[in-house]
């Protein structure tokens, strides 16, 4: 093992020692937790960028935990899409981090929040770096759990019937994987991934196989709220707190549900052209069903919520192409949508903090007295409607090139009419809530604290900017190692199991 | 709470934190363990409370203190986990294994099963404790 | 031996069912609870060795046959999980009766659209 992939159980550790540091003398030290946790994702920024470098140089990086071999051991596996996702979870926990800082001021018992959020980003992490899957079930418990109780975090009347419904809904899914994983167990007899994906190789497709994909497909597709399990997402992220809005819709839902689906189908199960016909069809129906409900929508943080579901539609139907280019497309929009999403609704919450209201109606005009706020809300509804030349354009027009590449006319000519009614709620938003004649409760209101500002700023400049990790010299580095990892399928097991490259 | 359930509770809340604490000890010898051992340790608190009321448990261990004990056993089992870094990877158990089927063997083990119990043990009484103040709260109001 | 999986898969769907049709808070929370249980039971029943003895060594002792280990230690883990959810619901369902008034799920529907 190189000395260097120390780093690996670090992403796990740090959050959680500062969670449970904040919990132990963060009430009665003011400041710490807001520098807490300001720290510990400023680190997990500088490690993760460090993790790219790392797999690009060596290739996939076995950590063998207690010095004990995989598959008797547990193992931890740092490739290419583990260290690119690492890199989207811990900007964005970064920049959201920097905004609750300003945000919760409203909220009594902060060190609450900090703990949770540290938690949170702790089992995030945790499901990234997971090399057997029942790591990744324990991680995945953690944040969820976390983010139940962050949902709530206000207890007013709206969040709590929120919360309790995602909680609900949430611990169905987590039975159903559980399910799987106890079906997978009996069936190879053991719980590493990359043992896992050799003994289904060895056995080819069965009955059992097909039960366990639809029990993983439910059951992750819960969390990644993929339409016919969507139902708990436009209650969850409206009642949560700006931040955990953020924090959920741009990196959790994709951590815990998309790629734990992509891991799982293309490197353990194996995908079947069958498979990928069910993936497709279920991200294009997300896409339509989403963003037809959201042209509707007249309260702000439900729009976005819904403007949700149907990207995640866009990342499920690229990734379920199974080309390579389909692939790079899915990934290269996880991205650009956390990075968006994320940016929208703290500026949602931006709003929420000047005016004190989300519904669209009743605010207007808010350009003149909030310039941060609209420059940078304007940019990220560029982004997410795709228009030239912010990321979401070409992450966009490569996902349609893919499906037009592979022969499915149908799909790419579906896509290209969900991202025309995307511009166009976009745009709705920006029109009522920014543009024209402020309104009567708008009048005396100021821009909002400047850690906020400088969050929502850096966040917008990455949206302007994305494109360009498309270019050669980049591309090479970050987007295409995730891409070949999903590409190679279950092949990766060969690898991981002799020690990495 | 009548007369028999308090007397009984005196006599017998003591044996109950002894075993618990007989469980986690022997955690690497034969079955128990952190998690067993911590929720019996936690449920003889709770039995004081259901016996005597809320005050009396409060005495014994209060809010601050539990919440105390709970972070304090996560950071130790962190701390162990790290201090294998010293040793060459994490987790490793570097203290010698000893002879077998003894108190003192199987290295750091005995410690993470204090830590986790120490975890367990008093988030399990916050819980209970978090309800019975909300019920409080609630019928207050 | 295939009867006491039939009859695990049963008691999930009799708790899966709990959740999706009752109209109770706590009767939802209790289905949880149900479902959750069979899954655990059903991941110690995949353990089963025949003619096993548990996997616990003790001094002069021969070993022959034992069960598998590793499920008990998941489902410990996995237990323990289901606590920590069990708890949060209970304390949301405390929480919703102080704001609504009612246990029924039908009445706390004030998020819609």
């Amino acid at each position: 093992m190189i000395p260097a992939a120390q780093i690996i159980p670090l992403f796990v550790a740090i959050p959680l020692g500062g969670a449970f540091l904040v919990a132990l003398i963060g009430r009665k030290i003011p400041r710490l937790p807001d520098l807490m946790v300001s720290t510990a994702s400023l680190f997990l920024l500088v490690l993760a960028i460090y993790s790219v470098k790392l797999a690009n140089a060596h290739g996939t990086i076995v950590y063998a935990v207690g010095n004990w071999t995989p598959p008797v051991g547990i193992a931890m596996v740092l490739d290419g899409l583990a260290a690119f996702m690492l890199v989207t979870v811990s900007l964005i926990g970064l920049f959201v981090a920097l905004f609750s800082i300003g945000y919760m001021e409203r909220f009594t018992a902060k060190w609450q929040f900090a703990t949770l959020f540290l938690l949170m980003l702790a089992g995030m992490t945790g499901v990234i770096v997971a090399g057997d899957i029942f790591n990744l079930f324990v991680c995945l418990e953690i944040a969820a759990v976390a983010s139940y109780a962050l949902v709530a975090f206000g207890t007013e009347r709206h969040a709590l019937e929120a919360a309790f419904k995602y909680a609900v809904m949430g611990s169905l899914g987590s039975l159903f994987i559980l399910l799987g994983i106890a079906w997978m167990y009996g069936y190879t007899s053991t719980l590493n991934m990359a043992d896992m994906a050799g003994v289904l190789r060895n056995t080819g497709a069965s009955r059992m196989t097909l039960m366990t994909a639809v029990l993983f497909l439910a059951g992750f597709g819960l969390k990644a709220a993929l339409v016919p399990f969507h139902a708990w997402l436009p209650d969850a992220h409206p009642s949560a707190p700006a931040p955990i809005s953020a924090m959920l819709s741009g990196v959790l839902i994709k951590s815990l549900g998309v790629y734990a689906l992509c891991r799982i189908f293309y490197n353990v199960l194996g995908m079947t052209p069958a498979l990928s016909a069910v993936l497709m069809f279920l991200g294009a129906l997300s896409m339509g069903i989403g963003v037809v409900l959201a042209i509707g929508q007249w309260d702000m943080k439900r729009l976005l919520a819904y403007s949700s579901i149907s990207q995640i539609g866009y990342i499920v139907m690229g990734i379920g192409i199974g080309t390579p280019l389909g692939m790079l497309g899915g990934i290269f929009h996880l991205f650009n949508h956390s990075v968006f999403k994320s940016l929208l609704f703290l500026d949602a919450g931006a709003v929420e903090y000047a005016t004190g209201t989300r519904d669209l109606k009743k605010i207007g005009g808010l350009a003149r007295k909030m310039p941060v706020t609209s420059g940078t809300a304007l940019a990220a509804a560029m982004s997410v409607g795709g228009v030239p030349p912010f990321s979401g354009f070409w992450s966009k027009l490569i996902i349609i090139f893919a499906a037009v590449e592979a022969g499915h006319y149908g799909y790419a000519f579906w896509a290209v009419l969900a991202g025309v009614l995307t511009l166009a709620y976009a745009m709705k938003v920006i029109k009522y809530a920014f543009l024209g004649n402020p309104r009567a409760r708008c009048q005396n209101i100021k821009e909002v604290p400047v850690c906020m500002q400088l969050s929502m700023g850096i966040l917008a400049l990455i949206c302007i900017l994305g494109g360009s990790l498309l270019l050669p010299g980049v591309r090479e580095v970050f987007l295409e190692p995730a891409s070949t990892v999903l590409a190679e399928g279950t092949w990766m097991a060969g690898r991981v199991l002799n020690g990495g490259r | 709470m009548s007369l028999i359930v308090k007397t009984v509770t005196r006599l017998t809340v003591g044996l109950i934190l002894l075993y618990g604490v007989y469980i986690v000890s022997q955690g690497h010898l034969s079955s128990g363990g952190g998690f067993a051992g911590g929720v019996m340790i936690a449920l003889s608190f709770v039995h004081m409370m259901l016996a005597f009321g809320k005050e009396t448990a409060f005495k014994k261990l209060s809010e601050a203190k539990a919440l105390f004990f709970e972070s304090l056993g996560v950071l130790i089992f962190l701390g162990i986990a790290l201090l294998g870094l010293v040793g060459g990877v994490f987790f490793l158990n570097f203290l010698p294994p000893g002879e077998a089927f003894r108190l003192f063997s199987g290295g750091t083990i005995p410690f993470s099963n204090i830590a986790i119990s120490l975890n367990v043990g008093a988030g399990l009484f916050t819980v209970f404790l978090a309800i019975v103040l909300l019920n409080n709260d609630s019928e207050r109001k | 031996m295939m009867a006491v999986y039939v009859l695990c898969l049963a008691l999930f769907c009799v708790g899966v069912y709990a959740i999706l049709a009752k109209r109770n808070v706590i009767k939802i929370i209790v289905g949880i609870i149900i479902a959750e249980n069979a899954v655990n039971l059903f991941f110690i029943l995949t353990a089963y060795r025949v003619g096993g003895r548990s996997p616990i060594l003790s001094p002069g002792q021969e070993i022959m046959r034992v069960v598998d280990p590793l499920p008990h230690a998941l489902v410990l883990t996995s237990i323990v999980i289901g606590l920590a959810t069990t708890a949060l619901l209970v304390a949301f369902a405390i929480r919703l009766y102080e704001k609504y008034g009612t246990f029924d799920i039908e009445k706390i529907r004030e998020l819609k659209g």
